[in-house]
């Protein structure tokens, strides 16, 4: 559980974000973004739906306080990931959880609340999202310097990686405890009704859907738990 | 407004909601049920990554995603780990859009 350990368990994002960041710089490009623009905005906002969005805004012409505001929103879910994070994390100093919090994405957060250690020590979180930042923010760079060259049938095989990590790091779980299914099946249900009904925006959906499962599978275990104790 | 006051406004309200928890619940004990909720979080917020995003990786080939689905699911039940499960999804994708 070193930071070399974390580098290793950070290597699936930082493949995962190898795509996606090329497109992004790419995308950025054709938005008019310079290249040191489109890098910084990776370098200090490491958010890639956020990042995607503003560049579809700014294409036309937005009020940039908007945008801002639009960030907000989208991002607000990282704040019900860092709280369940704190749960899992080893005490450290302020200064260094402000740091690494920096790093909270929705993948960096997946790897690391889902590793079985009851603990994890503040380097191996280090690892990971240090790996991760390092591939977000270098091809970002590279997707606008070089572009388009990825063949157009590996772009699209490419666009997969981020959700088979996610499969990935959940199925093993599944396997193991049945409150795990529930909470994703339950979590996805939630969101597809609220994503094809357009009923609120992606990062509320996802806030929302993930809330609500957390809570229903929660009370539906602790009812089950009394109703066992009551009858035993 | 200029771009680079703007970015620093992104990246503002991008971490903050990131910092807060982490730095100001350190140490303090919370009630079992909101423990248990949080540590609920991960696999409901997979879940909800998860769908319905992976059908829509091709725009407008809902068949493509529902392939890719499934091979990752195949992968990881088969006990890949994360990144054969990644590698695997992608390659078999790869040969589904070359042929």
């Amino acid at each position: 559980m070193t930071f070399t350990s974390g580098v290793k368990a950070g290597t699936s994002i930082a493949i995962g974000y190898f795509p996606i960041a090329i497109t992004f710089g790419l995308l950025a490009k054709t938005t008019g973004l310079s290249m040191i623009e489109a890098t910084a905005m990776s370098l200090l906002v490491f958010a890639g739906a956020a990042q995607y969005i503003s560049l579809s805004l700014l294409a036309k012409s937005v009020d940039p306080t908007l945008i801002i505001l639009n960030t907000f929103i989208v991002n607000i879910r990282h704040f019900l990931m860092t709280a369940s994070l704190n749960e899992k994390m080893e005490p450290a100093a302020r200064w260094k959880k402000g740091l690494y919090a920096f790093g909270v994405t929705d993948e960096t957060f997946s790897v690391l609340a889902t590793r079985k250690e009851s603990k994890l020590p503040t380097a191996f979180a280090a690892g990971v999202i240090l790996i991760s930042y390092s591939s977000w923010v270098v091809f970002t760079a590279v997707g606008h310097v070089i572009g388009d060259i990825l063949p157009a049938f590996l772009q699209a095989a490419m666009g997969i990686a981020l959700y088979a990590m996610f499969i990935g790091l959940l199925v093993p779980s599944m396997k193991e405890n049945r409150k795990v299914i529930w909470l994703a099946f339950t979590g996805a249900v939630i969101h597809m009704f609220l994503y094809f009904t357009g009923l609120l925006s992606t990062g509320w959906s996802i806030l929302v859907a993930t809330l609500l499962s957390a809570i229903i599978v929660e009370i539906w275990y602790i009812n089950l738990a009394k109703k066992e104790a009551t009858n035993g | 407004m200029n771009y680079w006051i703007m970015l620093l406004g992104m990246a503002l309200v991008t971490y903050i909601p990131r910092a807060i928890p982490l730095t100001f619940l350190e140490g303090k004990e919370l009630p079992p049920v909101i423990s248990g909720v949080l540590k609920n979080i991960p696999y409901a917020v997979l879940g909800a990554l998860i769908f319905p995003a992976i059908l829509f990786i091709k725009e407008g080939d809902i068949l493509f995603g529902i392939i890719g689905a499934i091979a990752a699911f195949a992968l990881a039940f088969a006990g890949a780990n994360v990144i054969l499960v990644v590698m695997g999804s992608i390659a078999i994708l790869a040969v589904v859009s070359y042929i």
